[in-house]
């Protein structure tokens, strides 16, 4: 990056103006499968910032001893690594929550938000920003799916975090949870809804 | 300075991170394998009560477990009782792939203050996506159906997953093995259809009809060479 930019923009950014999910449209995949409860979202986001923020700082510590012509492999046993990490440590103290999210922990080395920000940012910053950076768009990301997971469950089975809010009252009263909420073409709606709404706020963000 | 295009410095930094990314996994597996053991271990003994209705949670299930489940004991296809196999490390998934009369056929049994002694047996098959598995309790008969419990790992949510839902599990309550002396495990059938034969049935599920016949398939394939066990509870 040429142009200076400071680390509070670094760090702010990506939640909004340059947002991973709903701007860069990365790491939709992971959005769709995980975002049917609140509770595995928050833990999917949390263990992508953690991913997201080490392996960029390891990245842009050794970014200048890399190979150019196997940096991709480089980043992506790095990234590969922390996952594993991360499994087994959900595997040891969120057995429950490991199991519901099951193989997207490991996808999360798939997610194209992780290869995006080693590629552009960490492989070209130092550490520090790099760590900004890293958690910036992992809370970025984090947000997003927090939001669809907190309108699917609601809708979809009527808790949150696995307390009913609806009262049993609105369910007497013929009120029906929506199933369709609980499928993944949901997820995309929901997404597609917050797009809509951030960009009517955003103009600047509007294709011409 | 080295001259870090160069395929030695390539293949010495690759040979060295592999070294040392190996190594940080490694420490990670071993330091946390007893604690991920032990969750494995309490999600199995829940699932097991689960099949007696019995709802547990993760901090009084090892307690709960070993207050009712009594005994354990392995048999195999004769009905005979396997000495010195332990019960509860049986992997089922592998047994159900060899052929009857090799498998080790651990039985869970379960004393319930109001509802007397259970026999728990565990089930592994095949739904659409991966692997299902499951419980099922008999009375002490050995014939009519206390309970069951199915899992799942990856089936298709609303429609296959449904098979852990009561609505699905609660129809094998009372369901009969044996008819008129013989042994017909339950079978799974399109709501609205009758079984060929004589035997109990539970509908399926609408739209995940390729897990039910999974279910269907994984009673069947995991029931029958527990026949002459069962028998002899019957007689008993």
């Amino acid at each position: 990056m040429a142009d200076k930019v400071s680390n509070r923009d670094i760090f702010f950014n990506p939640f909004s103006k340059d947002n991973p999910v709903i701007v860069q449209v990365l790491g939709i995949c992971s959005c769709l499968a995980v975002t049917a409860k609140l509770e595995p979202a928050l833990v999917m986001g949390i263990s992508v910032i953690a991913v997201l923020a080490f392996s960029n700082v390891i990245i842009s510590l050794i970014r200048n001893t890399i190979p150019t012509n196997i940096r991709i492999i480089v980043q992506l046993v790095v990234v590969a690594a922390l996952v594993i990490i991360v499994n087994q440590l959900l595997l040891a103290y969120a057995y429950d929550v490991s199991k519901q999210l099951s193989v997207f922990i490991g996808l999360i080395i798939t997610n194209c938000i992780l290869m995006g920000r080693l590629e552009a940012f960490a492989m070209g910053n130092k550490p520090w920003p790099a760590f900004l950076d890293g958690v910036g768009n992992g809370i970025g990301y984090t947000v997003i799916l927090v939001i669809v997971g907190f309108f699917r469950e609601l809708l979809g089975s009527g808790s949150l975090l696995g307390y009913k809010v609806i009262p049993q009252s609105w369910y007497d009263a013929g009120y029906a949870d929506n199933g369709l909420m609980i499928l993944p073409p949901m997820a995309l709606l929901v997404v597609a809804c917050i797009i809509w709404v951030h960009r009517s706020y955003n103009k600047e963000l509007q294709e011409k | 300075m080295i001259n870090k295009q160069s395929n030695a410095y390539t293949i010495i930094y690759i040979t060295v991170m592999v070294i040392i990314v190996g190594a940080a996994l490694a420490f990670t597996a071993m330091s946390l394998k007893d604690k991920q053991t032990e969750n494995a271990d309490a999600d199995k003994m829940r699932q097991i009560l689960q099949s007696v209705h019995l709802t547990t949670e993760r901090s009084t299930v090892v307690e709960d477990y070993k207050k009712y489940i009594t005994s354990t004991c392995v048999v195999n296809s004769l009905g005979e009782t396997v000495e010195g196999a332990d019960a509860f490390a049986i992997n089922v998934a592998v047994e159900a792939k060899k052929p009857a009369g090799e498998r080790m056929l651990p039985v869970y049994i379960c004393t319930l203050p109001d509802a007397g002694t259970k026999y728990i047996i565990p089930l592994a098959g095949m739904g659409l996506w991966g692997p299902i598995w499951g419980y099922v309790s008999l009375d002490s008969d050995g014939t009519t159906v206390y309970g069951a419990f199915f899992d799942h790992q990856g089936e298709t949510p609303g429609l296959g997953a449904e098979i852990t839902k009561p609505a699905f599990t609660d129809q094998f309550n009372g369901k009969q093995m044996f008819k008129n002396g013989m042994f017909l495990p339950i079978t799974v059938v399109k709501k609205g259809q009758l079984p060929q034969g004589d035997m109990d049935y539970v509908d399926g599920i609408s739209g995940g009809t390729i897990t039910s016949k999974g279910v269907g398939a994984m009673l069947d394939e995991c029931l029958l060479p527990y026949k002459a066990y069962l028998e002899s509870l019957s007689k008993q």
